[in-house]
Formats: C-alpha cells, structure tokens, sequence
C-alpha cells in the first residue's frame, strides 16, 4: 500500500551555526498519510522543515517531490510546487486583516487592481473550511492566538496543497478547536494530501498519525506505524533514555502533610478585571502546588497575570501576608518575591540577544537597582550554579540565549526568578513546546521547590499534566473558576468534563 | 455549528441593521487619520476666529500652491515608514534636482529633455538608497544619510551660487494661475494631486501595495508568505526618490532659481507631515490620505503664524509640540488594540 512517496529526502546533511542539525536524514511522506515527526528540542525537526520548504539549504542530500528532484531556493518556491507550511511561532501579519492574511501573495485582481469583494469572499470560504466564523475584514491583531493559528491554517490549505507542513498547529488551540482542525486534516488526507504533523502531545499524534519518524540529535532513529508503535516505546526512542526514567512521569510529588492547615500567603477576595476575569475569591497556601486547569481564554492566565501585578485588577482585594496590597506594577510584586513567568516565553521572557548568564542575573540586577551593579565574579558563579542546578544545555553561560532551545530557554527564565528567591512564584505554561525530557525535569523542579516551602501557581493547556504535579487544582471556566479539586479525588475524565463542560453552547 | 471559535468582532448585529461599532474597529487603522482631519478643522476654525479672513478660497487654494512640492515628498515618504523604514535624503535629492534643472536650463536644455531627466535623477538616488538597505543589510537611516549627504554635496558642485531659472515652461508650471472665482491652483498643485491619486492607488489598490504593508508588519513573516519582500522594499525607496525628483522639479517652478542649500531640513518636514498624518513611525500602518491632510495641517499653521507677523522659529515649536502629541496619541492607541487580545 505504500506506492511512490510524494516527497522524499534522502540522506540530508546540514550544519548550522556550527552544529550539525541534520546528520544523514531520509524522510519520506506519502499522500493520503498523516506523517509526524518527532524529537526532544534540538533533535532537527524545525531544520528539516526549514530545508524541505526551502527556509535553509541543505549541505548535501537530495529531495524529491513526485520523483523528480528539487530544490527550492525560498519559500516562495516551495509554495508554488505545493508545499504549504504553518509555522509553530505564528507568522502572520498583524497589522493586516484576515482577508488579506489568507489571500496575500494571490490576491485576486480586476482591471489592475486588487478585487476586494472576491478576496473577502476567497478568504471567507478558506475560514469556513476550518469552521470559523469571523469578519474576513477584522484587524488580524483584535484575534486571539488560537483564532490566528486557524487563520494561518487556513491560509495554508486555501490553496492548491499538495504537501501541508503543521509545525505544532495544537499548541494555542483548545480542545473543541482541536477537533475542528483534526477533521480538516482528514478531509485533507482524503483528498490525497500528505501531512505533516509535528507536535508534543502524544496523545494527538497517536490519534491522527499514520506514520513516525524519529529524530535524535539530528540523526534518523527509524520511521515506524503509528498503530504498531507502542507509547512507551516511541517515547524511548525520542529519548534515547532507559524507559524507567519515565516513571518519573506517573509520579507526583508527595502531598505535603497536613495541607489542611496550611497559611494562606496570598489571598484574593472578589478580585477581577472586566473583560478578564469575574470576581474571584482564591487561597495560595504556604508550600503548596497549586494547579491551573481550563481552557484557553478561561481566565486561568488572566487571573495569574492578576496576582502578580502584570496586569491591573478593579475590583476586590488582594491580601498578602494579612495585609492589603495593589500592585501597580509586576516590581512591586517582585518586591514582595512574588514572581511571574510567562506564557510567551519568545516575546515577554527570553531576552535573545543576550547571552545565558545576563538573562539569569537579569531580574536579580533588576532587583538591586542599576547602581549597584553585581560583580561579575559573582554574575558568574550565580549562572553556573543555576546552569548546574537545572541543568541546562549546553552549559555555557556565555551563550546567546537565543539559541537556546525551548525547554532550556525555559530553564534560564526559572532560574532568573529563581535567583530571587521567590515566596510565591506563578509559572504560566513552563512547559508549553518543550519536550517531554524537559517537561519532566521541570515538573520534577518544582516540585523540589515546593517541597522546599515555596508556593507555586502551575498553569498547563495539558490537564493530564496539572493533575499529576498539582497538590490543589483549581478549574477556570468562562472566566471564573468553578471547582477547586484534590487530584487524588479525580480522574482524567472527570477533570475534563469540569473543564470541558459546555459554554454557553447552543 | 462546527467549533465555537470566540472572536470580538465576529458578533453578528442583534437587530440586524449596520453595526458600527464592528465597522469602526475593523478600521482601527484610520483613528489616527481622523485625529488629524479634527485637528485641521479645528485649526481652520480657531484660525477663522483670530482672523476673520482666513477661511477663504484665496488662503486655501495657496495652501496647496505653496505645499505642492511637500505633498509630493510626503507620498513618497509614506510608502518608505510603512515598510518601517526612512529617507532622511528626500530633501537633498529634492535639492539637487531643482540645482540640476537650474543648470541645464541655463545652458539651453529644453524643458522636455529636462523634467524626465531630473525626475530619473531623483530615482537612480532612491535604488541607490534601497539597494544599500535591502541588498547590503545598510539601516534606512544610515543608508538615506549617505543619500543626502551626497546629494547635497552634488548640489554644491552643480549651483555654487544662487542660480536663476528664466525658462518659461517650467516657470509656467507656478505662474499660469487656472481661477475659478477665488479659488485658484497652478501646474505644481496638478502634479502634486496626480501623485497623490498614483501613489494611493498603488497602496490600497496593488499586491504591490499589501506587500508594503505586510513588509511594515513583519519582514519575516511577508518572506515566509512568499511575498516579493526584496523587490517591494527597492521599489518603495526608488518610489521616494522619484517622489523627490518630481518634487525637485515643482520646487524649481516654485523659487525660481537652483540653490545649495534649497530643501535643507525638508526630510524632517516631510516626516513630520507624514506622522501628524496618522502613519507610524514603526511601519504597518498609514495612509496616503492622511499625509495630504498632515502637509495641510503643516501648512495651516504656518500660514497663522505669518499671518500672526510672528517669528518662523514660533512655527517650529508648534509643529514640535504637536509631533509629539502625535507620536504619544499613536503609542494610546497601538498599545490599546495589542491588548485587546
């Protein structure tokens, strides 16, 4: 049943920067298949898309498509031949309305010009494919990421696809949208599309997957069948770990004793923000692994944002250590250690430019104030023991963070609050596009932290996730919270249905 | 039906008639272009009440008359801080063709060999400034820099001394006044409306255009799309520059003479012109509409200050003043619909 690929790649070299990202790669895609690849950050994933779509050149190694071989000098080129690529960072415009973000590029044009009413109408089409329905007119920039991812989805399969590259199309996406786009990519498969689909969720790859291929350090590990390819197997494989590391995974740290009677640091009385949250009321105990559930939007990262001083609240109050308190700014939080990491780790977090060390000290410098400024002795053995304790890579503190991939840029953002010692520290989606290696390493730190007299604040899209490493769990739905659960009183499914449970559906 | 996808604009009207509140954020981007239609009204009005002969045809018509050549700049400019990029060389390249224009006349050139020639003069210096940002990875700012240096160099080579244009075909272009009762334009003022016309056309109308825009929003982003990114970003400065070569031409018709040291400091205007217009600063957003309605505002406000028989200097202090009141009411609003999300 396997017939001619549609596209094949065969043995790909390339070194980037210095590194060897792609050593001896083949991959093959055949129409009619969903094809994900998989790898730990830092395996070659993005490179070998980046080199199929025409994003970076390969060494050496040929790719063929329909037979023949290729090789595109930009991304204009692959698209042209019919390759269609949704990058993980969202790549759209703004600036731009929707319309014009699904059709730049082949606007329909009239006596010269472009031909407005037929470009809103192509776009509108491509959105009801995905089952969206917005104003193809709307700014691009008044949408939420999840309505953007499925704009760029959107954008990718309106036209004439012959191959469709998902680069982690789930990551912003909740559940129903999920669904929405997994129906899409059927209809696509049986259309005789060739997709491929890149993501972290096991459980999206094993449900939509037909074929896997497994990258290792830029080299080849095998291509398999989804159906004859055990979990834990895969999951080795991606690895390279003994599988009973894994056990880590089903673990949760132990429930601190007597959490009962725990004292509260920070208390939330009626606090919220219109448009973001409804007044809520919330306890965050000494010590403790408080856990955020819900979807996207449920309010779950606005409250988080809330706490933390991010953003303003207007009504409530917020009580910290018995006393009434308004952060104006996240410093003042700061100064109270009480800490936020955020959920764009690209944008709000990670300075690029700057290398390891500066991005670990940055807060802590902050902290001082500019004047005194912290001797680079001490800048130095503070980055290396935190490179140590979290155990970064590569460990060399001069390098430009930027560089760094997702699960060890996330490190460097723990450890530079982690460097303030922080009482109460709030980490919204530490895990997002990391690898599971990664993930484990950083579930397993904050527990430690916990354990160690902290109160962290959890907040994971990966519901599986928040009910192993929570103590409490606390579940956001339409912008309040409607049920706070003990983890070792609830399934997966029962959790799912609080979280899930319709929204004013009709 | 399918997925619930929540979005704030996508409310479908509750009584059915014409929601206007969705109709005004989906052009969020035209906010700043009204601010400063109000504040030309308002400028108008305060104007009509210290002088009670302001707001009339004579005054208006000369506004365009004595702007043309701003108009001009100010659409090519446009085009260049939508990509996020600047041409500080705009008023030098603006310069150097007036000087060109003055020296070829004198030596007998005719008008018809020389309004193509100046023009072209104008846009081998825009490629010349794109080539360096797009092809040599040169900032706009340094890039254009050098532009103007070099231009305003050349300017001195050409009209060491002031030097007076006597062809009556381009003097003609100002001179030959078309009245229609008290309202009265000139050559220059249909030039200058033709480029506004060409250039807005361009913007809203062309993939040229949109690739513009998109450049202003993510260079990065216009790449992966496909779009012609290295082509539109050459065009948009070659545009500048023949926006400069054309305004030179105007601005020859409009002194009378080729000097050195014409146009020094007209980029700044021109920027200014074009930000009071309601474009950003940061590329992605802005209109040719509102650069016309910001060389009007410009204009205005010199005009009462000469009419107020003030110091010119009072005029820069206005016009500083409100740039700056421009730049912050853009920050207002960029910030608000970003954290709409």
């Amino acid at each position: 049943m396997d017939g001619e690929p549609v596209v094949e790649v065969a043995n790909a070299h390339l070194r980037f920067a210095g590194d060897v990202a792609l050593d001896g790669v083949d991959f093959r895609m055949f129409a009619g298949e969903v094809h994900s690849l998989m790898g730990e950050n830092g395996a070659g994933k993005s490179t070998l898309i980046k080199a199929m779509t025409g994003a970076l050149r390969l060494d050496s190694g040929v790719m063929r498509l329909d037979g023949k071989t290729v090789s595109f000098s930009d991304p204009a080129a692959a698209l042209r031949a019919g390759l269609s690529t949704v990058y993980q960072e969202i790549d759209l415009l703004p600036n731009l309305s929707v319309a014009e973000n699904i059709m730049l590029g082949r606007e329909p044009s009239r006596a010269g010009g472009i031909d407005w009413p037929r470009m809103r109408s192509a776009a509108t089409e491509a959105l009801a494919v995905m089952g969206v329905d917005i104003d193809p007119r709307s700014p691009l920039s008044r949408h939420s990421l999840a309505t953007q991812q499925l704009v760029a989805i959107a954008r990718a399969i309106s036209r004439d696809v012959k191959v469709l590259i998902l680069d982690e199309p789930t990551s912003s996406l909740d559940q129903d949208e999920v669904n929405e786009l997994f129906r899409v990519i059927r209809e696509l498969k049986a259309r005789g599309v060739a997709i491929l689909f890149v993501s972290h969720f096991l459980e999206q790859v094993y449900e939509i997957g037909d074929r896997i291929t497994v990258l290792r350090n830029g080299k080849l590990i095998g291509e398999y069948k989804t159906a004859e390819m055990l979990r834990i197997d895969l999951v080795q494989k991606m690895l390279g770990k003994e599988a009973a590391e894994l056990t880590v995974l089903e673990s949760r740290g132990p429930t601190p004793a007597g959490s009962t009677d725990r004292k509260a640091i920070l208390t939330a009385r009626g606090v919220g923000r219109r448009g973001a949250t409804k007044p809520t009321d919330l306890d965050v105990l000494e010590g403790e692994l408080l856990g955020f559930a819900g979807l996207l939007g449920s309010g779950r990262s606005e409250l988080a944002r809330i706490l933390t001083g991010v953003d303003p609240f207007d009504g409530g109050e917020l009580i910290l250590d018995g006393e009434r308190r308004r952060f104006h700014q996240p410093r003042q939080a700061l100064k109270e250690r009480i800490a936020y990491s955020t959920e764009s780790r690209k944008t709000e977090g990670i300075v690029g430019e700057l290398s390891v060390r500066e991005n670990i000290v940055l807060a802590l410098q902050a902290d001082l104030g500019w004047i005194r400024r912290i001797p680079r002795e001490r800048q130095d053995e503070l980055s290396a023991s935190w490179i140590e304790a979290l155990d970064i890579r590569p460990a060399e503190p001069e390098r430009r963070a930027g560089a760094l991939s997702g699960g060890n840029q996330q490190k460097v953002l723990l450890a530079r609050l982690l460097a303030l010692a922080p009482r109460v520290l709030v980490l919204d989606e530490p895990t997002r596009g990391i690898d599971i290696g990664a993930k484990v390493e950083i579930q397993r730190l904050i527990g430690d932290l916990a354990a160690n007299g902290m109160s962290v604040v959890f907040i994971s899209a990966e519901l599986e996730e928040v009910l192993r490493v929570g103590h409490r769990i606390v579940v956001f739905r339409d912008r309040e919270i409607v049920a706070t659960l003990d983890p070792d009183a609830v399934t997966l499914e029962m959790l799912l249905a609080i979280v899930a449970k319709a929204d004013g559906d009709d | 039906m399918n997925a619930k996808v929540t979005a704030p604009v996508a409310a479908p009207t509750k009584d059915g008639g014409f929601d206007w509140r969705r109709a005004l954020s989906n052009r969020v981007s035209w906010l700043p272009v009204g601010a400063s239609a109000l504040l030309l009204i308002l400028l108008l009005v305060g104007a009509q009440m210290r002088f009670e002969s302001f707001v009339k045809p004579g005054v208006l018509s000369s506004l365009f008359v004595d702007n043309a050549y701003l108009i001009v700049l100010a659409c090519g400019m446009t085009l260049v801080i939508i990509t996020g990029g600047i041409d500080l060389s705009v008023g030098a390249v603006m310069g150097f063709s007036t000087a060109l224009a003055a020296v070829m006349l004198n030596d007998g050139v005719s008008a018809a060999v020389i309004i193509p020639l100046v023009i072209l003069a104008g846009s081998l210096f825009g490629l010349l400034i794109g080539v360096l940002v797009q092809y040599f990875d040169v900032q706009p700012f340094i890039a254009s820099l050098a532009g103007m240096f070099l231009a305003r160099g050349l300017c001195y080579v050409l009209v060491p001394r002031n030097l007076r244009i006597e062809d009556t075909t381009v003097l003609s272009l100002q001179n030959h006044k078309f009245r229609f009762g008290d309202w009265y334009f000139t050559g220059t003022v249909i030039i200058a409306v033709m480029v506004v016309f060409v250039v807005a056309w361009l913007l809203a109308k062309t993939r040229f255009g949109r690739t513009v825009y998109a450049i202003g929003g993510s260079e990065q982003s216009a790449l992966l799309m496909g779009l012609p990114v290295a082509r539109s970003k050459v065009l948009v400065y070659v545009i500048s520059g023949t926006c400069a070569g054309i305004s030179g031409l105007l601005f020859a018709a409009y002194t009378a003479a080729g000097y050195a040291l014409h146009g020094v400091g007209t980029e700044l205007d021109t920027i200014a012109a074009v930000v009071i217009g309601g474009t950003l600063l940061t590329g992605g957003s802005g209109y040719i509409f509102g650069s016309l309605l910001g060389v009007l505002v410009y204009g205005v406000i010199k005009q009462v200050i000469s009419f107020e028989g003030a110091e010119q200097y009072k005029f820069r202090i206005f016009v500083g003043v409100l740039l700056l009141a421009f730049v912050v009411v853009q920050r207002a609003i960029v910030s608000r619909t970003t954290s709409r999300r």
